[in-house]
């Protein structure tokens, strides 16, 4: 019954391109409501571990078990239990706010009721109620991807993935961003984030850390830091890419 | 699997194309521009075309032949002239298409067996229209002779050639342009707009979050090329109505067949487009693809401008790859000639055939993209 507790189980992932191996054996679990951070240089094979667990792509072998379902033979039920958001998009610019909104809850499978409750809760939450019908093309980006992250979550999903969700955007906002995870994380809404910025990991529960397609280290940012002798996730981090 | 969610995905598509004012204004000005700019300006026909007169003889038999040439409505006398030197120089000048001299004696030496004298001299530089000015006169002239030619007199019985230009009696040029227009007009919104907006998704990076949605691929699809086939639709019908009710372009077949190849072709662009879309990396690409791949051979090769008979016969394999050229001679076939559906059916059974290949290619090309 232990894996019972794990949202995300990843045993053996193996994915390859040709002869390019971009996941060499990923071993993991996710526990309910953790927030999970996701560490690695650029082509370290973080994107193409998320692409897998999203079923977007098929891992060419191991199990990949995200909410209770294999990716492999169940990839539409894994689809409508996730919620995803990445910086490289953040909801339609030329749609209102509310109708971004209606957009995704709609294709979550929200019902117009459920929709306008939600909704309404979730704005006069981030506290722009009155910028309702407002172009999203009018807003910062960081309110772009404060928005982005509740819709995400607005269908109330087991897990939600966040590709580098706060690029770009200033320290201010990445704060309040990172309270917006921990309020979701509270509801039991379980986290897997990448970031680039080392102090994020710090925010994290437990995190990853990959080099060139495997994992290197996994604990918890205390446990890393003392495991490594090091005083911040910056140094964890540099320790583990670059050796020497 | 929900038609909720693929309604609110239509939705979002429509709203897209209705806010982006500007592009929506080329969308609907372009084909009247073209069907305008086609019927009124690239006209290949002869109409009052300028000519002028040095008339040596001024005699009645010159003045009938002059009036012939008005009358027949292709040619409007600019000018008289009392020497060579001025009707060259307004030949030169371009005041005028074609000079038409009498010889001195020209209403006298008609009754002799010698015959008269009478001479065209035209602005070939622009060598087509000057070729037609020419003959349509030679034609003009040659009745007029015949007819005032005494019955007695005439030495040989005249073998009359009677040439009747069926199902375009009057040679108008807007006739061929309509058809030509629609298949340009519909593979370009159809192909090319359909293929940027898809490629913008790409671009953007909301097709990864739409594709990891609930939503399945084909319900993407579907949704972004919807509101796309109502568009072609209009456009299709804002061709045809200027054609019919502004040039009088005849519409001699069943609406409803002419609907049906239109729908036809529509999806069959719509397919090319989505193809278009799982090649090109991003907007910038799917533009040039458009526009290069589906333009100009639209243009050149399928018969809209240059008959296909004329062209180089490598050329002419090529343009049986064109699908703009089934379209083109389908539509030729229902308005001008009122073909139903069982004259066209090779040429709906060719479009249906391209369909189905631009899907199939387009359903593997995104398996690989996917994998």
């Amino acid at each position: 019954m232990e894996t019972s507790s794990h949202v995300i189980n990843v045993k053996d992932l193996v994915k390859k391109f040709g002869d390019f191996t971009a996941n060499d054996h990923l071993n993991f679990q996710v526990k309910k409501g953790e927030v999970f951070g996701f560490l690695g240089a650029n082509g370290a094979g973080k994107t193409t571990a998320i692409k897998i667990l999203c079923g977007l792509s098929l891992p060419t072998s191991g199990l990949v078990e995200v909410a209770g379902y294999n990716v492999k033979t169940h990839p539409e039920k894994v689809k409508s239990s996730i919620g995803y958001m990445s910086q490289k998009f953040s909801l339609y610019d030329d749609l209102t706010v509310f109708e971004n909104i209606r957009l995704f809850g709609t294709i979550y499978g929200l019902s117009s009721g459920e929709i306008k409750k939600r909704s309404g809760e979730m704005l006069s939450r981030l506290g722009i109620e009155e910028q309702r019908n407002r172009l999203l093309s009018t807003l910062s980006l960081g309110w772009k991807q404060k928005l982005a992250f509740s819709v995400a979550v607005l269908h109330r999903p087991k897990i939600v993935f966040l590709d580098e969700p706060t690029s770009g955007v200033d320290p201010i906002t990445r704060r309040q961003f990172w309270e917006l995870i921990y309020q979701a994380a509270d509801e039991g809404i379980t986290v897997f984030v990448t970031t680039h910025y080392l102090d994020e990991a710090e925010y994290c529960n437990r995190v990853t850390i990959m080099v060139d397609g495997r994992i290197s280290a996994l604990d918890t940012p205390a446990g890393l830091k003392t495991q490594l002798d090091c005083d911040t996730m910056n140094d964890v981090f540099l320790k583990l890419t670059r050796p020497n | 699997m929900n038609v909720k969610q693929l309604w609110s995905f239509i939705r979002k598509e429509a709203r897209h194309i209705l806010r982006d004012k500007r592009t929506l204004a080329v969308l609907f000005v372009m084909p009247l521009a073209q069907i305008l700019i086609f019927g009124y300006v690239i006209s290949t026909e002869i109409k009052d075309a300028r000519i002028g007169v040095l008339d040596h003889a001024r005699d009645y038999s010159s003045r009938q032949v002059i009036d012939r040439l008005v009358s027949s409505g292709y040619f409007m006398v600019q000018d008289y002239y009392s020497g060579r030197g001025q009707m060259e120089s307004a030949l030169r000048k371009g005041d005028i298409q074609m000079a038409v001299v009498f010889s001195p004696d020209f209403g006298s030496s008609m009754e002799r067996p010698g015959g008269a004298n009478m001479q065209f001299i035209a602005d070939a530089s622009d060598a087509n229209t000057a070729r037609m000015l020419v003959n349509y006169a030679e034609g003009i002239v040659a009745g007029y002779e015949f007819e005032s030619t005494e019955v007695s007199s005439r030495r040989i019985a005249p073998l009359i050639v009677e040439a009747r230009m069926f199902y375009n009696p009057s040679l108008r040029g807007v006739l061929m342009s309509v058809p030509g227009i629609m298949a340009m007009i519909l593979i370009l919104v159809s192909a090319m707009m359909t293929s940027i907006s898809i490629t913008r998704e790409k671009e953007y990076g909301s097709m990864e979050v739409l594709l990891i949605s609930p939503l399945q691929p084909w319900q993407i699809i579907l949704g972004k090329v919807a509101p796309y086939v109502i568009l072609s639709l209009v456009n299709a019908i804002t061709i045809l109505a200027v054609g019919v009710f502004v040039f009088q372009v005849p519409m001699s077949g069943s609406y409803l067949v002419l609907a049906f190849v239109s729908l036809l072709y529509i999806l069959l662009s719509l397919s090319l487009g989505i193809f278009i879309s799982t090649v090109a990396p991003n907007q910038m690409v799917a533009m040039f693809i458009s526009l290069f791949a589906l333009m100009l051979p639209t243009i050149l090769l399928s018969g809209f401008i240059y008959p296909i008979e004329n062209m180089p016969v490598w050329l002419q394999w090529f343009s049986y790859i064109m699908p703009p050229r089934y379209y083109i001679s389908a539509l030729k076939d229902v308005m001008f000639k009122g073909a139903g559906l069982f004259v066209v059916w090779k040429e709906v059974l060719i479009m249906t055939g391209f369909l189905g290949a631009f899907l199939l290619l387009s359903i593997r090309n995104f398996k690989v993209r996917l994998e």
